[in-house]
């Protein structure tokens, strides 16, 4: 087993937080990691994304090659298109569907949709409206990573157990909100998966 | 045998922390700086540490954390002392001096460099100071190996009676991986020097203990020879020989695992005899490095240039910036991949400040106060404010290195440029910026120096500022006029009110100072 994933958003919208329920999640199962991230001032409202490598032989490089990444999960659209050189020919583009705003020139919504529709193998998320719905607008990062799980390699329940020790240090209604958001963006994916798999 | 215990993820700080706790260390001393920040952090953090003791606050800048970690080897004790590689050079006196004196107890200093400048404004190599004061150093390439390293860095040290300098990288600091750990060694009994010519640099000292390190030289190079951290692993195709040092070994292993003889280097000096047999059996050789060409120079000026020697000085790798799996495939293979395009419609998105930062307010009245001042030049510094040179502020013309706003400025003002003005950060001012007021003073340069407090060291994940709670004290103490040290609240309502102090003070042909000062919103955050 071998998977590599590039983890895209703006900072901070939690990708780093994706990242570390990941890694505690591979560890438990055994498999060897190596995962990039960005620190400093990048994090100020600035693109972000970390690497994530999981496999169940040694890991040597800690940033993906070119075109061998399984999956992009990424927390806003036109980040989710910034690291396509990094995909795989038939890798997954999971992203969430609404933009973050912050700059001058952001490019038209509906053209940065319709290139992800124009990827073979995309799900475009309502991660804000489920993250919403079911916990809090701040779980985001949990529902994107809920809609991602079913591309991810790592079983559900070692991830769950993951999310509960990830806010293990907050109160179990957080704890519960979280997983909560999790589970139900997952059902979603599920249920509408595209079938080009 | 050694009982493994369960593996952990660790950023490659992480466990460098852990190493040195582990290795026996009784103190950290550093000033924050990405990416090497997280080292000091992890080991504040530590529970091990507290209940053992270990001091672990932080220092104002890497002079004084490089001073007082070279006072705990005197005093016998294990010490690790970290910073990123430009604050190598504020610590330099000391560093270099350190490997003059050499050590009691073991002290390894912890260097993480910045190549392609993600946080930083250079790319230098400290392979080069190490270098230059002539102590072993190391460049582990992974995040376990970043662990199982510091306990030899500190056995190296010991034994050489030498400081040892750790290089590494962003992408080591800054990545995680699964470590395991080893069985932690007690640490060091006190037990100062007797002899007290060996740290007293007087001249006729000083020219014995420098010829005692250059005679030490062929010992520390017999070490590198013999070091387990420096391989060869033979096979492949003889007619390419390849070089990695440290992390580079990582992206030769990814793209082309076996298929050329490798010398893996991650401990110096340069283990000639494995490097000279390698380049005795091969046809030509690829020099594969983190940053400068430092192996790749040092090689031609061995061995000469009879067979190709290839790398980053030659340009079959770039001259500049992080090296990546696919430009050591390309150095390799003489052709690049093409991934899929990044879409024209796909926009930069820089960091800025953030919602409701006390910087925006600052920058606002600093700005409408100068609109009348069009000859007006503002020098700045490092620091979250830095982001105030770009849209929507523009507000600031330089940044160079830490304290030197006010030291331009006032420069800039002796030349008669009128009026100038230095913008700078608190834990910046306590780090590099007060000698330089003192400067200032002691003429009463015209010139005004904005502090922008925000209780806190912001940039690198806001630390704990020496500043906090006594900027006006040292102001003060360092002779400002007390009419001419003005605070200020950056808030939008405050802004016609803090216009007006700025413009008195800038119509004042003196030194002032105005602390423009608001928490900084990411520490409510934090808690």
């Amino acid at each position: 087993m071998k998977c590599d994933i590039v983890l895209a958003g703006v900072g901070g919208q939690g990708i780093l937080s994706i990242a570390a329920v990941l890694g505690r999640a591979a560890l438990e199962q055994g498999l060897h990691i190596k995962q990039a991230e960005v620190h400093g001032m990048a994090q100020r409202g600035g693109a972000v994304q970390s690497h994530f490598r999981m496999s169940a032989e040694a890991v040597a490089s800690d940033v993906i090659p070119f075109g061998q990444a399984d999956l992009i999960l990424s927390m806003e659209p036109m980040e989710a298109l910034r690291y396509l050189p990094w995909l795989k020919k038939e890798g997954w583009v999971v992203s969430n569907n609404q933009p973050v705003d912050n700059i001058a020139a952001y490019p038209d919504l509906t053209s940065v949709h319709a290139a992800l529709q124009a990827l073979p193998h995309h799900l475009l998320f309502d991660g804000v409206s489920v993250a919403t719905e079911y916990g809090s607008s701040r779980a985001l990062n949990m529902a994107m990573l809920g809609a991602a799980s079913p591309f991810v390699p790592l079983a559900v329940e070692v991830v769950e157990q993951s999310i509960r020790e990830q806010f293990a240090h907050k109160d179990g209604q957080v704890i519960q909100a979280n997983l909560d958001v999790f589970r139900a963006a997952r059902a979603l994916a599920l249920q509408n998966m595209p079938q080009t798999a | 045998m050694m009982k493994k215990q369960k593996k952990q993820l660790m950023l490659g700080d992480e466990a460098i922390a852990q190493g040195a706790l582990d290795a026996g260390i009784s103190g950290v001393y550093a000033y924050p700086g990405t990416p090497s920040t997280e080292i000091t952090e992890y080991i504040q953090s530590s529970a091990e540490a507290a209940g053992r003791g270990v001091h672990r606050e932080w220092s104002s800048n890497e002079k004084t954390a490089m001073e007082s970690g070279l006072g705990m080897a005197y005093a016998g004790r294990r010490v690790l002392v970290c910073m990123k590689h430009v604050g190598l050079n504020v610590a330099a006196d000391a560093f270099v001096n350190a490997a003059i004196t050499g050590v009691q107890g073991g002290l390894v200093v912890v260097v993480a460099d910045d190549p392609s400048m993600h946080s930083s404004q250079n790319e230098q190599d400290s392979r080069y100071y190490a270098d230059f004061a002539g102590i072993p150093f190391l460049e582990p390439r992974s995040q376990q190996e970043a662990y199982d390293m510091m306990a030899h860095a500190f056995n190296l040290s010991e034994q050489s009676r030498l400081p040892v300098l750790m290089r590494i990288t962003t992408r080591l600091a800054h990545s995680r991986a699964d470590v395991a750990r080893g069985e932690p060694r007690p640490e060091n009994p006190l037990n100062p020097p007797s002899d007290h010519r060996q740290f007293t640099l007087l001249p006729a000292n000083a020219r014995r203990n420098y010829q005692a390190l250059l005679d030490r030289q062929a010992e520390l190079l017999s070490l590198s020879e013999t070091s387990p951290f420096n391989t060869w692993q033979p096979g492949g195709e003889p007619s390419l020989g390849i070089i990695a040092s440290g992390l580079a070994g990582n992206y030769l292993d990814e793209v082309s695992p076996g298929d050329h003889p490798v010398v893996y280097i991650r401990q110096y000096p340069v283990p000639v005899a494995l490097v000279t047999a390698l380049y005795e059996s091969c046809d030509e050789l690829l020099v594969i490095e983190e940053g400068a060409p430092f192996i790749e120079n040092k090689l031609v000026g061995l061995l000469g240039e009879h067979k190709p020697v290839h790398g980053r000085r030659t340009g079959a790798l770039p001259q500049t910036g992080e090296l990546t799996p696919d430009l050591v495939r390309a150095a390799m293979q003489g052709k690049s991949v093409s991934p899929r395009a990044v879409l024209d419609l796909v926009h930069p998105r820089p960091p800025q400040l953030c919602k409701g930062c006390p910087h925006i307010d600052t920058y606002l009245f600093l700005n409408a106060a100068l609109e009348e001042h069009p000859a007006a030049r503002v020098f700045s510094d490092i620091g979250c404010y830095t982001l105030g040179a770009l849209p929507p502020f523009e507000s600031i013309h330089t940044c160079v290195d830490m304290g030197a706003s006010i030291t331009m400025a006032k420069g800039a003002s002796d030349a008669g440029l009128r009026p100038a003005l230095a913008v700078i950060g608190d834990s910046t001012f306590t780090h590099s910026g007060m000698t330089g007021l003192l400067d200032a003073v002691h003429e009463n340069t015209p010139f005004t120096v904005l502090i922008l407090d925000n209780d806190t060291t912001g940039m690198t994940g806001q630390q704990v500022s020496m500043a906090t709670g006594r900027l006006e004290q040292i102001c003060l103490g360092l002779g400002v006029a007390e009419e001419h040290l003005r605070i200020v609240v950056p808030l939008k309502k405050n802004h016609e009110a803090n216009m007006a102090v700025l413009r008195e003070e800038i119509g004042y042909a003196g030194v002032s100072v105005i602390i423009s000062r608001r928490a900084c919103v990411q520490i409510k955050r934090r808690v």
